[in-house]
């Protein structure tokens, strides 16, 4: 194994493959999304029947990770766009890294039990 | 096919619109904008109503949209976020495709979808029509005939 780059196995890295994954599963999420909205243009009773499929335990554990992953590839982009615009950014981009992590877990720290408090009256 | 790779730091020597560039740009103009309505939506749609999601049902979305607010609000989500994902769908698809041909017929997938997803949800929004619920078409004076 050569030895550690500036990139390679460290948070540069990590981040970019974390932010592929999370973008392609937030993706999948925005092409059923739109569909299921599109189902107030056919009827109440279909667009209330398709959203009532997203009101169980097992939808709202799901929706648990898609904000996660939302929070996390929104915090990121940021930290991206830093990186490219701001004359610090790529001084700091290590740092912003643990920024962004620990924005994103406060967050969902707040988000989570108000979530779970729903999720007990499914 | 023969790839030539143009030193990095060279003038470029293509003439015409660099669309890489404004695809580059366009990710974090949307994103940035999407980083603000994304988490907007997510609060008063999940986190703010009784109830989280389960509050989200026929009426809840035609209160929304009898404003016009959350009619640009949502048009915008639509088309700043299809086309964020799309194009980063596209990158995805640009580095890890080996066969040419494989990589032109996802990319026109992409955009076929994105295409159709965008006409969809438009038209979703613009000929929303609250009437067609009968509990709704009572009460709301847009949808007392004779108007």
């Amino acid at each position: 194994m050569p030895a550690g780059t500036l990139y390679r196995g460290k948070v540069g890295m990590w981040s970019w493959v974390l932010h592929r994954i999370t973008g392609v599963a937030i993706f999948f999420f925005l092409l059923v999304h739109v569909l299921d909205t599109a189902l107030v243009r056919v009827s109440p009773e279909a667009y209330n029947s398709v959203m009532g499929s997203y009101k169980t335990i097992i939808m709202g554990l799901g929706e648990m990770g898609l904000v996660a992953a939302i929070l996390f590839h929104a915090l990121n982009g940021l930290r991206i766009i830093a990186v490219d615009f701001w004359r610090k950014g790529t001084k700091y981009q290590n740092l912003l890294f643990w920024i962004v992590i620990i924005v994103a877990v406060v967050l969902f720290a707040g988000y989570a039990p108000v979530q779970i408090m729903h999720m007990l009256n499914y | 096919m023969e790839i030539v790779i143009e030193t990095p730091n060279a003038p470029r020597a293509r003439k015409g619109t660099n669309w890489e560039k404004w695809g580059w740009m366009y990710m974090r103009v949307s994103g940035a904008v999407l980083v603000a309505l994304i988490f907007g939506h997510l609060l008063v749609n999940m986190v703010l109503p009784e109830g989280g999601v389960k509050a989200v049902d026929f009426a809840f979305v035609a209160g929304k949209w009898a404003n016009p607010f959350w009619q640009v609000y949502d048009c915008l989500r639509l088309w700043l976020a299809l086309i964020h994902g799309t194009n980063g769908m596209r990158t995805i698809v640009n580095d890890y495709a080996e066969r040419e041909s494989v990589r032109k017929a996802l990319n026109w997938i992409l955009l076929v979808t994105c295409l159709a997803l965008l006409v969809l949800g438009t038209l979703t929004l613009t000929t929303f029509d609250p009437c067609i619920d009968p509990s709704l078409a009572k009460t709301l004076s847009v949808c007392a005939t004779g108007n």
